[in-house]
């Protein structure tokens, strides 16, 4: 008799402990189905903003375009998109190479102390100078003190002034990311430090610095105080004679980039289609990032799916 | 208990077995030798007064539990210790008769005649062609035809070129673990090393590809000297000639491997390899 009441008193026990477990799992169900939610919803909220913002500008450049907007001379565009992938090309040319070198650098020769602390806080503080403050430094050393008038190289300096610690920290990053087992293989075939580095750790790293290459890139298109008083803001640019100072693949000519061409004709242009050509100056500059950002992806995702990573 | 035993005679009779046969055709020749090595991390004492001799074209087994200073050992015959900081070396080690720390045989000299096989298969983000033609291209060997060849010769003596061939140019990473270890072999032999150390070069794998790993490895002595470090007393009593046992930083015990798992000398050996701790 006893014994049977217990055995009941248990079974009762084992229904309530399942239920409470039960109404546990649900709740936590729930609350998981509610967070996934959430996370889509701040996912599809900057993928509509994104596509928002790039159709409006688009469509509203390209809707108030004129056909002699698209030309190579004074009076369309075609010279300042042929200098905007100019001096981005430039300042890659300079900043990537010496940003990668930093960032192995850091990475890899800097003894962990003090010297490697400040070098990385004067890296970071480099990265978030403003830059109109930039540019007016690189009026100073890049223009007046070489005695030089405006011109694309030094407009080329400052942006890489503004991108090398984007392209040195990511490359740090990146060969900090690789595992240990690449340095001791290479370095147990007998590989010197220089060989691993070469040929086992940069190759290794690279799919992930292009991403610093693309944000280097997206900051030089997207310039324009920088290279007010560095490139300068002249759109002359003679396409038939190359030994013209002013033929296109001069570094050393003045010329004004797209981004500094929407900001001149929305402050200080006279002429009556300033707001079309401003309109289409964004447009043209918005598909020419998106078109970078694809072909650097498409790079990096080759490099990917041919490494195996 | 008696039972264990006859477990270890049975397993180390065909080692002996193989063993003496190969032992009568040829007389043993000292490949690599440390005398009195003592190493240091820092102020902690990891390896006592080490005195061994690694047979050539033999394979010798490092063994003890986990931090007894074997894969530490290991490292020193080819000199990976000298990647980490604080590590500090007394004694002698010899290749040859070369002193491989004092003399003038540098480390990058080393490496390319002592190779090294690592516990996790550590192929590189390249081809499977790439991975193999590392060693010969860092050494300047260039060519297309010189190097197809040494792919094609490392491949077929790890036993896997019939497997790779249609896939030389397809990434390593995507190999399964067996695989990818025995392409790590085949880069370690791509640059004829004379001494080859593997650091538990099958604790990662499954049973096939840990017997696969084995096969190879007695196959490789005939050419290569093995030095390998394991965790597994049955996969040291079934390839290797030689058994060192290591205890907290000091050889306890070093000899033929039918000796040390039939007769351990050291009691200590005895409880080991009885499986009694470790």
């Amino acid at each position: 008799m006893a014994s049977e009441s217990a055995a009941v008193l248990g079974s009762n026990n084992e229904e309530q402990k399942m239920r409470e477990m039960k109404a546990r799992a649900g709740r936590a169900i729930g609350v998981d189905n509610f967070m996934t939610g959430v996370f889509y919803v701040v996912a599809g909220f900057f993928l509509a903003l994104l596509i928002a913002l790039a159709s409006y500008i688009i469509i509203k450049g390209f809707a108030g375009a004129k056909p002699y907007m698209f030309a190579f001379d004074s009076q369309g565009i075609g010279n300042q998109f042929w200098n905007t992938i100019y001096l981005v090309f430039l300042s890659l040319l300079i900043s990537v190479p010496i940003g990668v070198m930093a960032g192995i650098y850091m990475a890899l020769y800097a003894k962990k102390g003090r010297v490697a602390t400040i070098l990385r806080i004067a890296i970071e503080t480099l990265s978030s100078l403003p830059s109109i403050v930039v540019g007016l430094f690189g009026y100073l050393v890049f223009i007046v003190m070489t005695g030089n008038s405006w011109n694309l190289f030094a407009g080329a300096l400052a942006v890489s002034i503004l991108s090398l610690p984007l392209i040195a920290t990511t490359t740090e990053d990146a060969i900090n990311m690789l595992p240990d087992s690449y340095t001791k293989g290479a370095f147990g075939m007998g590989a010197t430090k220089r060989q691993v580095i070469t040929t086992v750790l940069l190759p290794a790293a690279t799919p992930h610095i292009i991403t610093g290459v693309i944000l280097a890139a997206g900051r030089g298109f997207g310039e324009a105080a920088a290279l007010l008083y560095t490139a300068g803001m002249s759109t002359d640019l003679n396409w038939h004679m190359v030994s013209a100072a002013t033929n296109p693949f001069n570094p050393f000519r003045p010329g004004e980039t797209l981004a500094l061409n929407i900001w001149a004709l929305r402050t200080e242009a006279l002429r009556a289609d300033a707001a079309e050509m401003a309109n289409l100056s964004s447009a043209i500059l918005m598909i020419l990032v998106l078109g970078f950002s694809l072909l650097a992806h498409t790079i990096e995702r080759h490099m990917k799916k041919k490494s195996g990573v | 208990m008696s039972a264990d035993n006859a477990v270890r005679a049975e397993a180390v009779k065909t080692t002996a077995n193989t063993g003496n046969k190969t032992m009568e055709a040829k007389k043993e020749v000292v490949k690599m030798q440390a005398e009195h090595l003592n190493l240091h991390y820092g102020s902690f004492h990891a390896l006592k007064d080490i005195n061994i001799k690694i047979a050539k074209n033999e394979i010798t087994a490092l063994i003890g539990p986990s931090g007894c200073g074997k894969s530490t050992f290991l490292k020193t015959l080819n000199r990976m210790n000298d990647l980490e900081e604080g590590v500090t070396i007394d004694g002698k080690v010899t290749l040859d008769s070369d002193d491989i720390y004092h003399g003038s045989l540098s480390a990058i000299q080393l490496r390319q005649r002592v190779g090294m096989v690592f516990q996790q298969p550590n192929p590189f983000p390249k081809s499977i062609y790439d991975n193999i033609a590392y060693g010969p291209r860092i050494r300047g060997v260039r060519g297309k035809d010189k190097l197809d060849q040494i792919v094609e010769e490392s491949l077929r003596e790890v036993g896997i070129w019939d497997e790779m061939k249609d896939r030389l140019h397809k990434s390593a990473l995507g190999l399964s673990g067996g695989q990818q270890q025995r392409v790590c072999i085949a880069r370690t032999i791509a640059v004829r090393p004379e001494v080859i150390l593997m650091d538990e070069p099958t604790s990662a794998l499954d049973p096939i590809s840990t017997m696969k790993i084995e096969d190879l490895a007695l196959k490789l002595k005939e050419k290569y000297t093995i030095a390998i470090v394991t965790h597994n007393m049955q996969q040291a009593s079934r390839i290797s000639d030689n058994t060192a046992f290591f205890l907290l930083g000091e050889l306890i015990e070093f000899g033929k491997t039918q000796d040390i798992f039939l007769n351990p000398k050291n009691k200590k050996t005895e409880e080991y390899i009885t499986g009694r701790f470790g």
